[in-house]
């Protein structure tokens, strides 16, 4: 897993609540059996119409928009497991996402493929989304030792609860096999103990 | 110190804690499929680490199988290649796998439960949202991602942070017609999409301990649309019931024995939880979406709310519907009855308990897609495939079908479907569908009617259920 601590990019600000994961990747592009190419079809029916021409509506597809972090609605990743849902997104080059809050199972499959998922307010999320959309060359710091999002040359800033261990995991590019693996010893045991 | 059915359940469960951290699960059961498990098997192979307990792994093929002419080959190449993949790597690991056409093959969270692989107290895992279904046996049951499949692969344990527990008493008693899909609908309508997020769900109050196990499968089922991991029911006779003498249950004295620990799995008298609700049975109706989201869900006689929000307007822009209007005689092309939600048999039974004598209307194409090759056989031997064609129904064969479309079932752009699977989010029955989700009784009732009607009126056929 590659390693993250520090960001500073340029966002892309999506003003949708309750993004599923048919929406970030539908379920018809779920029969590769590998990991690549997913980020081609990210938002595939949002990006573009049914024709296959290019919905210029939509802010992926807005050319003044543009960096690695998703700004997006509250319920964020809601729906199903599918952990393609965070492959199309790190394939198509995002690297953090921010929403005022994160379904679950996304969460965990986002943070076990380096793509970090920051959890800021509800107040926070909405004066970020207006300064992208007023100002869209604005860009944001992500500072993952110290745990906060800031808004460039501006008063606007927020720390985010992260869990301490998969910090340290995405800081060091560790993932839970690793860890898992070194525990064998304990689980035999649990196994033998509880028959 | 008092317990919830959640706490004994994962307490028996944990190898180790990690200081400031999550806590290593051990996982009693892993179920896999063809479309999330085969980067998993590579993972582990780049890294060369050995499946740890492939006796514990059952895997079947169902997402992305068709629902007919099962004896022939599959002509979706990428399908055909994803179904093939899963074969190889069963056959390698040595785990178990019912295949297309197996006489155990089905929707993973069917055939699990039908064959006594789940069981009440168990840990079970499976790439994929609505294994909480399983929890309807008192079993912690939840979705995993890829990611997550390579750990228990490799470990046979997953890094959890336990979730906070959430409780839903529904009690009093049910009006005529109102199906577990509508139980569950409402209270999604109720609670929202993202009320249980960060929670593991248990349902309580006379309503679910009246329920068959089919019936809190479906309510199980769909915990994941309001946010929660994961649902649970009590374990009690009606469990102890279901389970017995099914292939894979525990058998004679070892039986027993179980038995008499599931009997202490219960939730304590006086154990609290973090979140509780509570509803009444006689506020439940049939339920029907309007939405792009399950929790956009109202009483079949309500009208559609009128809501300022831009997302709400967004979905019903995207259904074509009309703040404040009302469903009932909307027409409908398309119907499904099948999904993970409501395959099993007695859904099958309820749809045809109202079809019978009747015909199915000409505008309408309609989908029975049973959920696994036991519930097929099931329909046949019922005579109730009989009362389905004599009405101008044809049964397809098992799988996940029009639930997700990734097979050749999609519901044309634009077109509205009534459909008794789990989500009815943009699309997800194809591209520019446009899903309504209900209960068997009212796809049944849709499909006869080829639009949307008011069952609560059909007195006299719902007398029969």
């Amino acid at each position: 897993m590659e390693k993250f601590t520090t960001l500073n990019s340029r966002a892309i600000p999506l003003q949708i609540e309750n993004v599923d994961t048919d929406q970030i990747i539908p379920a018809r592009f779920l029969k590769a059996t590998d990991k690549k190419g997913f980020g081609d079809n990210v938002f595939r029916d949002w990006r573009y119409h049914k024709d296959g021409s290019v919905n210029t509506e939509f802010a992926l597809n807005n050319p003044n928009y543009s960096g690695t972090i998703l700004v997006a609605g509250d319920n964020f990743g809601c729906g199903s497991s599918r952990e393609h849902a965070a492959w199309a997104l790190t394939g198509y080059g995002f690297k953090v996402v921010v929403s005022s809050f994160f379904a679950d199972i996304f969460k965990g499959n986002a943070l076990n493929n380096g793509l970090l998922p920051v959890q800021v307010s509800t107040d926070f999320l909405k004066e970020l989304l207006n300064t992208i959309e007023n100002y869209p060359e604005t860009k944001i710091t992500v500072n993952l030792e110290a745990q906060t999002i800031s808004v460039d040359n501006t008063n606007l800033s927020e720390t985010f609860e992260i869990d301490a261990y998969k910090k340290t995991c995405m800081i060091n590019g560790y993932d839970d096999i690793d860890y898992l693996l070194s525990k064998k010893a304990t689980i035999e045991a649990f196994e033998n103990a509880n028959g | 110190m008092k317990k919830t059915l959640f706490d004994k359940v994962w307490d028996a469960h944990v190898v180790d804690t990690i200081e400031d951290g999550p806590q290593v699960l051990y996982i009693d059961k892993h179920l896999i499929h063809e479309v999330t498990s085969p980067q998993a098997f590579n993972e582990l192979e780049d890294r060369g680490i050995p499946i740890f307990r492939p006796q514990q792994i059952v895997a079947t093929a169902d997402h992305n199988t068709p629902t007919q002419n099962q004896d022939q080959p599959i002509k979706d190449e990428l399908s055909k290649k994803q179904l093939e993949q899963l074969s190889v790597n069963c056959k390698k690991n040595n785990i178990t796998l019912y295949q297309l056409g197996h006489k155990y093959n089905g929707i993973v969270h069917v055939m699990a439960p039908e064959l006594g692989i789940t069981q009440p107290g168990m840990t079970m895992v499976c790439g994929d949202s609505h294994t909480s279904t399983h929890g309807a046996f008192g079993t912690i049951a939840f979705g995993i991602g890829t990611s997550q499949v390579a750990q228990v692969f490799a470990s046979q344990c997953l890094l959890l942070t336990k979730p906070k527990s959430l409780r839903v008493s529904v009690n009093g008693k049910l009006k005529n017609g109102v199906l577990p899909k509508d139980v569950i609908l409402y209270i999604i309508s109720k609670l929202g999409t993202n009320s249980g997020t960060g929670y593991f769900c248990e349902y309580a109050g006379n309503v679910f301990e009246e329920m068959s196990m089919e019936g809190r499968m479906t309510v199980c089922n769909m915990s994941i649309e309001m946010g929660a991991r994961g649902g649970m029911i009590a374990p009690d006779q009606t469990t102890f019931d279901y389970v017995k003498g099914r292939e894979f249950a525990p058998k004679g004295e070892e039986f027993n024995k179980k038995i008499a620990y599931w009997k202490t799995l219960p939730t304590d008298e006086g154990a609290t939880f973090d979140k509780e609700y509570f509803f009444d049975a006689e506020d439940i109706e049939p339920m029907i979406t309007y939405g792009t989201n399950p929790g956009m869900g109202i009483k079949i006689t309500e009208n559609i709310p009128v809501e300022e929000n831009a997302s709400f307007k967004k979905s019903l822009e995207y259904m074509n519907f009309e703040a404040g209007e009302s469903l009932i005689n909307k027409p409908i092309n398309y119907v499904f009855i099948g999904s993970c939600t409501n395959s099993r048999i007695e859904d099958f039974r309820i749809a045809a308990n109202f079809i019978k004598g009747k015909q199915k209307a000409s505008n309408v194409t309609a989908w029975l897609v049973p959920g696994s090759k036991q519930v097929e056989t099931q329909i046949i031997e019922e005579g109730l495939q009989d009362i389905f064609e004599a009405a101008g129904f044809t049964l397809r064969q098992p799988g996940c079908s029009a639930c997700l479309a990734m097979n050749d079932d999609k519901i044309p752009q634009g077109e509205y479907c009534v459909s008794t699977s789990n989500r009815n989010f943009e699309g997800r029955q194809g591209q520019g569908s446009r899903t309504i989700l209900a209960s068997p009784l009212v796809a049944a009732a849709t499909a006869v009617a080829g639009k949307i009607v008011d069952v609560t009126k059909e007195i006299k056929e719902l007398e029969l259920i």
